[in-house]
């Protein structure tokens, strides 16, 4: 059970049961919805921009554990960012998904999030830890559109 | 032909009366013995596709090794064996499906290209502004878009016969949208995603009573019971090759001679033509017309080296068999506090569907991987189906005659440790 424990951390578990920021944002000036058509998971982003600040983020929608709590930490971590440092840390938090080379070097000043360091182990579950992040940059990008994982 | 094995009464751990030895079965197919995360496999997937014995295995080798060609043309040794043993799948698939002529017996690359051929030929020809489509409420995406499509090309109006909350069909519903514009019914023989098995003998009469053709989409059926298309009387039948323990790419469309005959070609290229100048193009005779170019020849091989395996095994046993294990495992699961079977219908084939109060499927398949047991998570290309029992997805054990009471046992520890993590 040692790689499965990794993945569903006490505090992965926390946040799928009571996840933090899980609510509409009725005055959002960003949103976006996330869908992977995979496993059906979907989700959508809300954010409240002041300037270049994210000063209030939320997210919705439906989906395995993984997906719940990743979205959930994200909304913790994004809130008072600017969206350059959100990029950033999207930026480093994929590449903690992903198994990157030299992630774990950098999954240290991660805080929280590192606990979704266990799903580089899973290949068939880090489109569900990635997916709110990927919905929150087409929000940020104002696309519009749907972001999908595919 | 190879495999064929008179009915044995296991002395192992089987119930007197099955006349399965699954045991001996289980030694048919290499890829069962493997270990998954250091755990035994515990293969549920069945209903996505079938594990191959190692006669299918070896059917498709030897045609690589020893028969490499191309058919239909060649006048050289290698081309006439090759042919032969195509063609001799053609006619296995006839006895098979009890068709009464092998021009009824046209390969496609799986039941979604058959379905596709219907809709594009059959559907393109007689469908016209205004006419109906009736399909269910429990299809498959692949009996669903393709007579979208077709919808709008042809200006048509797809309707949808309804299910009640056990996943049966609706059927004076069903009568109720039978009219005057109805131009064809497209109808699952077997759900995928719920295990229910349609009254397709009934749903034909009553189409034919008003001169309505039948398409059964048999690809969760083919594999787990006996088809006879004549009794059936259906219009078309469609399955896939790699459900039924043959290799991918290669599937089946019967279709009743007189309406293969009244349909235009569906893809145009070598080998479906008779002659051919710059000014007219002649068609070939059935099934040719609607094999453009050259087939998937090892997997149609290979089709027949399976068609043969489960005739050796029989239909009637086989169903016999999964019907003992669905009712099984179907207990067993029951069991379970907070587990609910998705999909209760009276008449089902050994497909379970469930979902656990508190967790998302994809997380139960994950944890039940880790356990070397594989099942399917996810809407299972059934997404109106999730919505009517207003779930996202759900968890799906889908069963097959090398399955054991042993492997149901696994996967119910599974699902516990699945509890306990979650609790």
């Amino acid at each position: 059970m040692s790689e499965l424990s990794e993945l569903y951390q006490e505090v992965i578990l926390d946040h799928n049961k009571s996840p933090r920021n899980f609510h509409k944002l009725k005055d959002a000036d960003r949103t976006a919805d996330g869908y992977n058509p995979l496993c059906g998971d979907k989700v959508t982003v809300y954010v409240k921009l002041d300037g270049e600040v994210i000063r209030e983020i939320s997210f919705e929608g439906s989906g395995c554990a993984i997906s719940k709590a990743s979205a959930s930490m994200m909304t913790e971590s994004l809130k008072g960012k600017t969206a350059g440092e959100a990029e950033a840390l999207f930026d480093r938090v994929h590449k903690m998904l992903t198994g990157e080379p030299g992630a774990n070097g950098g999954a240290a000043d991660l805080g929280k999030l590192a606990v979704l360091s266990g799903v580089c182990q899973f290949p068939a579950r880090v489109k569900c830890a990635s997916l709110s992040w990927h919905t929150f940059q087409a929000a940020m990008k104002k696309a519009g559109g749907t972001a999908s994982t595919e | 032909m190879k495999r064929a094995r008179p009915a044995t009464v296991s002395e192992g751990w089987e119930k007197a009366g099955s006349p399965l030895d699954i045991a001996r079965i289980r030694q048919d197919f290499p890829i069962l013995r493997q270990r998954v995360h250091g755990k035994p496999l515990v293969y549920l997937d069945n209903a996505a596709t079938s594990q191959k014995p190692q006669c299918v295995i070896d059917a498709v080798r030897r045609y690589y090794e020893a028969e490499n060609s191309n058919i239909h043309r060649g006048i050289h040794y290698l081309s006439e064996r090759a042919t032969a043993e195509y063609e001799e799948t053609r006619a296995k698939v006839q006895r098979f499906l009890n068709a009464s002529d092998s021009r009824e017996i046209v390969f496609v690359r799986g039941t979604t290209e058959g379905i596709n051929l219907v809709t594009q030929s059959y559907g393109r020809k007689f469908v016209k502004a205004g006419d109906e489509i009736l399909i269910t409420a429990m299809e498959h995406h692949s009996n669903i878009v393709p007579w979208q499509i077709l919808c709008e090309q042809a200006g048509a109006r797809l309707r949808v016969i309804p299910m009640n909350h056990d996943g049966e069909l609706l059927l004076e519903e069903y009568e109720r949208l039978l009219g005057g514009r109805t131009k064809l019914v497209a109808v699952a023989h077997v759900s995928n995603a719920l295990g229910t098995v349609n009254p397709v003998k009934q749903i034909v009469e009553l189409a034919h009573r008003r001169g309505v053709p039948v398409l059964l989409d048999g690809a969760q059926a083919a594999p787990h019971m006996a088809v006879d298309v004549q009794a059936l009387d259906c219009d078309f039948y469609t399955f896939s090759g790699h459900k039924l323990f043959g290799p991918t790419g290669i599937g089946v469309l019967y279709g009743k001679a007189p309406h293969l005959e009244a349909m235009p070609p569906y893809q145009a290229g070598g080998d479906m033509i008779s002659l051919v100048t710059f000014e007219k193009t002649h068609y070939n005779v059935l099934p040719y017309k609607f094999e453009a170019g050259t087939p998937h020849i090892a997997g149609g091989i290979g089709l027949g080296a399976a068609v043969d395996y489960v005739t050796g095994i029989g239909l009637e046993a086989i169903a016999a068999y999964e019907r003992e294990l669905l009712a099984y495992a179907t207990q067993a699961l029951s069991a379970i506090r907070g587990l609910k079977v998705i999909g209760t219908a009276k008449e089902k084939a050994a497909v379970l569907s469930f979902v656990l109060e508190g967790v998302h499927p994809h997380d139960i398949g994950t944890i039940l991987d880790r356990e070397g047991v594989a099942i399917r998570a996810g809407h299972h290309c059934a997404m109106p189906v999730m919505q009517r029992f207003g779930v996202p997805a759900t968890a799906r054990a889908s069963f097959a005659f090398y399955n054991t009471k042993e492997e149901v046992d696994v996967l119910v520890r599974g699902v516990h440790k699945v509890l306990k993590v979650f609790r």
